[in-house]
């Protein structure tokens, strides 16, 4: 299996995830925004950064470009799809996923250690873990402020789309432990398919053993499960 | 062909956060303005040739609908007049 992790200019966590893929044994390579996606990709990732410097809204630009319609059809097709942070943004300003992520509450960029809390252990992304565990994770964004209408946000609640919340460190999810202002303390969600995924949080910066803490690699863990329940 | 320009007002939707317009607020308070409340929006000012005046609005919709705004959090509004 190859995932495909799409460099956009002003991607800057590509290398970062291809090697915490190849880490856990996930062959990865990073692809060119403009060279499409490759047919025998077995995987998708929207790596962080800063694409297009954010013009407009943080990963509008990006959501634009031709690869996403590829990506799109990859991803009704069942190919495992994962946004993180500024492929969040992608992910949601493109659609497949719903909701939007936007400017944090405090109007500033955060840079920092979060607790989030497993809401839903039954998907490929978190099958590495029971149903309230608490990660640890780092979080690096201007516009993770996740928003929903009210139908919107019920709908994910009742499909359990809603894959993890800020929380403390206890687990409980509380307005403190809240990064940003997200509605419901929303740090990820599935799109239409559990096989698609988006999270503000790192969890390509919690992999590899060297670095501080490895609660994220169960996540990108998913990349696996999801092939291996096709 | 007339000439027309169709100015697109995007703007967040009633009861969604706007943090920067807090900031903003908050730092024309501190220069001692007095102020109730304070909103912001983006303002496009779309130069274009269409046949009338609906075909250009339409086209600014579309511009609006497909990536100026965001249907999640933004209303928008398009003005059209001739150039």
């Amino acid at each position: 299996m190859t995932v495909a992790v799409i460099q956009f200019g002003g991607s800057n966590c590509d290398r970062d995830s291809v090697r915490a893929l190849a880490h856990l044994g996930i062959d990865a390579e990073r692809v060119w925004y403009e060279d499409g996606l490759p047919a025998d990709a077995t995987g998708v990732m929207l790596p962080g950064g800063f694409s297009y410097g954010d013009y407009l809204r943080a990963g509008v630009m990006a959501a634009r470009t031709p690869i996403l319609e590829d990506v799109r059809a990859a991803a009704s097709e069942g190919v495992p799809v994962l946004g993180v942070c500024n492929g969040a943004q992608i992910g949601c300003e493109a659609g497949l996923t719903p909701g939007a992520f936007t400017i944090n509450e405090s109007a500033r960029f955060q840079c920092e250690r979060v607790h989030v809390r497993v809401e839903n252990a039954d998907t490929p992304w978190t099958r590495a873990y029971d149903e309230g565990d608490v990660l640890d994770l780092p979080i690096a964004h201007g516009e993770g402020r996740f928003e929903a209408s009210d139908e919107t946000y019920d709908r994910l609640v009742d499909e359990e789309r809603i894959l993890l919340r800020y929380c403390d460190a206890d687990g409980v999810v509380t307005d403190d432990a809240n990064p940003n202002g997200s509605r419901g303390n929303v740090a990820g969600v599935l799109g239409d398919r559990e096989t698609v995924a988006v999270m503000m949080p790192h969890p390509e910066r919690a992999t590899l053993p060297d670095l501080d803490g490895t609660d994220g690699a169960g996540l990108l863990r998913g990349f696996e499960a999801a092939l291996a329940e096709v | 062909m007339t000439a027309y320009t169709a100015t697109v007002t995007v703007r967040l939707k009633r009861g969604v956060l706007d943090p920067e317009a807090e900031t903003t607020q908050r730092a024309l308070e501190r220069l001692g303005f007095e102020l109730e409340d304070l909103r912001s929006a983006d303002r496009f000012e779309v130069d274009l040739d269409a046949e009338s005046a609906t075909a250009a609005e339409e086209r600014a919709d579309d511009m609006a609908e497909r990536l100026l705004a965001n249907p999640t959090i933004h209303d928008y509004e398009v003005e059209v007049t001739e150039r």
